[in-house]
């Protein structure tokens, strides 16, 4: 069984849960022994993975007869109709602007120089990555001529087109992954063009491919899909290596409630500051940690500001991995109040640390850790009184990891490959 | 006569860390970007400080005493000048030995401190006072509060501390219909005189010098000259404040900026009634046409002149509320290196970085602030802060215990 595979974001360059989950879905399909040619827009400085056959959609040369059969094709087609329609934004604007933010942070510290802002909002990129969502296309079309693969497996709208256009020339079945629709990133305020994407990227798979149940019901729900047609395999996390972990040394006595991920809408940051304060009333302690970047970075330190906490509650800014484990590990509460996650991988991190964690009831995660405390992401007198409850409480704190850690046992990256290659095998069955 | 009042501000804060993060909290307990303080001071010396303290003893052997400016060096400048370039802190001493060159007080840290706690402001211009009579051997008698920050308070405050000469900026909604180039009197005050910035005049040469859009431009010394010569007869003293870093370093070299400056004092005498003298002569020259009455704070930043550069913002209020209520704990370690850095840390630059007013000054603040933008400068205050406030716990912890244990032995 071989797959042709397009992703857009891998380790280390990613910009939010997708870079990662597509890195462990491929661990765990070479691990049930399928092979994987996996295209990705670029590969400088992405790491090297032997078992993976990854081909960089900018280094791919095409031979004059390719180019002209390509120029009447399909994807240029439907890619210069969507740039006349002038859709420029990657998942949104900010997060888009976020991500290569990100990744010129990456390159200067790899340069040895080191970004200076904890913000990561300003430049313009717009217009440049939808040219290179298409000319991604492009590639994919090529790749799918090649015709040496069994299936293809596209992640998230940003690889539809790509997928699609593989799909056509060569015929063979598209599997879409969706790890978050486009009412995950922007709420009610969707972009038409990356929905009308989305839309048409579901209709042309054979099979979709959701995060959570609570994806599933999205796509049901938003989008017209035939429920019959979209198959739930969940995430999970792979441990990582933990060596950072030893030595490291809490500077502060004060208990650490965390919060982790793009400080943006659909993650409910602004309800993280609102319990905080209420919090900060009743115990001393306690310190809280708002780690990440995004687009609601400014509204909430202003926030913070004016409700005169930031004594107690801190801004890091952008983490790379190391910090990001650092953090974890110093942390003894992990709060994810987020209004609209498809699946939410970092309450699975936060357990690796044996951290114990509060979700909100409209996170995918939440289907999968049961036995994890649970609010609305509105009521924050719940989540400030439950968050005491847990500060306060060793031995409750203790036992919710351990549950959730065994919940946790179920859900291995393996569990995935494996449900992903049966249905592979289901697919190219009825495909052929 | 008619007088011109050059006075120049001297300044640089001690630049925190831009990249102090939470996990330095606890741990890291050194907040300065000791590079690039080094680094600045060492690049505004070579621009500014030593070819203008040349030019400025050069003028003044020429007219053999004719030729008069005064300075205000804040304490943390000269701190700097001590630590990274002695040579220029010379310089300053030539020209204080000339006679001809008056230097100023004002809070040692330049501070916004007479906002925040009086008794801190008055320790501070003390401080000052202490340090312009060490370095230069002046009992000073003029005042300037940081970025002309100025009211009626301040000026009765400063009366009864002995000084009797204030400066102020001549601000249109404080004057109104009258004109900057009078000697004034503070509302409420008997002793002390206002020198009043004549804006227009200082900022043609500060900001508008090399500005090719300006219908001005070129500025010559004789043009500018004869716009001061106009005022003869409308007029007594002309107060040309700036920052001293307009020489070199705001208007470089190349826009002929210190051409301009040799040439200014001769084309200035070539009208027989104008003179030079410092702020604290004003009053042997003339008395106060009238009471000036400045309820609210002024300023000399901004097209708004008033506090905002500083204040106002969530971020400013919520750091600089923070760092005043430290104060008590502080003094109360009596650990003189600690009390130093909490003070480093009053300095209003650190405020100005966190101002969120993006209009026709951004470029100016922008031009100030080492920060991308005022959020990554709140961030940093706050984990320095933060820190700060870490230690003072930690050694009010360790001297409790310490008292614990000397009772138990006696």
């Amino acid at each position: 069984m071989k797959v042709l595979m397009f992703g857009w974001e891998f380790p280390p360059f990613i910009s939010g849960g997708l870079g990662m989950a597509c890195y462990g879905i491929t661990r765990g399909l070479i691990n049930n022994d399928v092979e994987i040619r996996l295209v990705l827009p670029t590969k400088r400085g992405i790491y090297a993975e032997n078992q993976i056959e990854i081909v960089a959609a900018d280094e791919v040369e095409l031979t004059e007869h390719y180019r002209s059969l390509l120029e009447s094709s399909f994807s240029f087609k439907t890619g210069k109709e969507m740039l006349a329609n002038s859709i420029s934004p990657y998942y949104t604007q900010s997060s888009a602007v976020e991500f290569f933010n990100k990744y010129q942070h990456l390159m200067n510290q790899e340069a040895g120089t080191h970004g200076s802002s904890v913000m990561a909002f300003s430049g313009n990129y717009g217009k440049d990555l939808m040219n290179e969502v298409f000319r991604y296309s492009i590639t994919g079309e090529y790749m799918g001529t090649l015709k040496d693969f069994d299936i293809i497996h596209a992640h998230d709208w940003v690889s539809i087109l790509a997928g699609v256009a593989a799909k056509r020339i060569s015929g063979k079945p598209l599997i879409l992954h969706i790890h978050a629709t486009e009412y995950d990133r922007s709420g009610e305020n969707i972009n038409h063009n990356v929905f009308n994407i989305e839309k048409f990227g579901m209709e042309q798979a054979d099979k979709i491919v959701a995060v959570s149940y609570y994806t599933k019901n999205a796509i049901i729900s938003h989008y017209a899909i035939d429920p019959h047609k979209i198959v739930v395999v969940h995430n999970a996390v792979e441990k990582q290596k933990q060596i950072e972990r030893f030595g490291i040394q809490k500077n502060l006595k004060d208990k650490y409630v965390l919060f982790l991920g793009r400080i943006t809408m659909q993650k409910g940051p602004d309800y993280f500051i609102e319990a905080a304060k209420l919090v900060l009333k009743k115990i001393k302690n306690v310190r809280f940690i708002m780690a990440g970047s995004g687009d609601m970075m400014p509204k909430l330190i202003s926030r913070a500001a004016t409700l005169k906490i930031t004594d107690k509650f801190h801004f890091t800014g952008f983490l790379n991995r190391v910090e990001v484990e650092k953090m974890y590990a110093m942390s003894d509460l992990y709060v994810m109040p987020s209004v609209s996650e498809p699946f939410g991988i970092t309450a699975f991190e936060a357990l690796l640390y044996d951290v114990p964690i509060i979700l909100s009831k409209q996170s995918g995660v939440s289907e999968v850790l049961k036995d994890a405390i649970q609010v609305d992401f509105w009521d924050v007198e719940k989540l400030a009184s439950v968050i005491i409850n847990l500060l306060q409480d060793e031995k409750l704190a203790k036992e919710i990891v351990d549950k959730c850690q065994h919940e946790l046992k179920n859900i291995h990256w393996n569990n995935a490959g494996y449900k992903l290659k049966n249905l592979y095998h289901a697919i190219s069955f009825s495909h052929s | 006569m008619i007088s011109i009042c050059f006075y120049f501000q001297v300044h640089q804060p001690f630049r925190l860390k831009k990249n102090y993060s939470f996990f330095d909290i606890g741990a890291n307990h050194f907040y300065e970007d000791e590079d690039s303080n080094r680094a600045i001071l060492n690049k505004v010396s070579e621009k500014c400080y030593v070819p203008m303290n040349r030019l400025l003893l050069e003028l003044i052997n020429k007219y053999s005493g004719r030729f008069k400016v005064a300075f205000s060096l804040t304490g943390i400048a000269v701190e700097q000048f001590k630590k990274y370039n002695p040579d220029v802190l010379e310089l300053f001493k030539e020209l204080a030995d000339t006679g001809c060159v008056e230097f100023i007080n004002e809070t040692y840290y330049h501070s916004l401190a007479f906002l925040f706690s009086k008794s801190n402001f008055k320790k501070q211009v003390l401080k000052h006072k202490r340090l312009i009579k060490e370095l230069f051997n002046q009992n000073a008698k003029t005042f300037r509060n940081t970025e002309l920050i100025y009211n009626n308070e301040l000026a009765r405050f400063i009366e009864d501390m002995g000084y009797t000469t204030i400066l102020a900026e001549g601000a249109d909604h404080i004057l109104g219909w009258r004109s900057p180039n009078y000697l004034y009197q503070p509302a409420g005050c008997y002793k002390i005189n206002v020198l009043l910035k004549n804006y227009k005049l200082s900022d043609d040469i500060a900001f508008r010098f090399s500005n090719r859009g300006w219908e001005e431009f070129p500025l010559t010394a004789e043009k500018y000259a004869s716009w001061l010569h106009n005022i003869a007869g409308n007029g007594e003293i002309i107060n040309l404040f700036m920052d001293y870093e307009t020489f070199g370093e705001h208007q470089w070299q190349d826009t002929g900026i210190f051409n301009f400056f040799r040439k200014l004092p001769e084309e200035i005498f070539k009208h027989p009634d104008f003179q030079f003298i410092n702020p604290d002569q004003a009053q042997d020259y003339y008395t106060p046409v009238a009471q000036i009455d400045v309820p609210y704070f002024v300023s000399w930043a901004d097209i708004e002149r008033d506090l905002t550069a500083w204040l106002g913002n969530p971020l400013q209020n919520s750091s600089i509320e923070a760092v005043y209520a430290l104060e008590k704990k502080v003094m109360n370690t009596g650990d003189k290196d600690l009390i130093a850095v909490w003070h480093k840390l009053l300095t209003s630059d650190h405020f100005y970085y966190m101002c969120t007013k993006w209009f026709s000054d951004g470029d100016v603040h922008k031009y100030f602030n080492p920060y991308e933008t005022p959020y990554d400068a709140y961030i940093v205050y706050m984990n320095v802060l933060n820190d700060l406030n870490e230690t003072i716990i930690h050694r009010q912890h360790s001297k409790k215990k310490k008292r614990g244990i000397a009772h138990g032995q006696s």
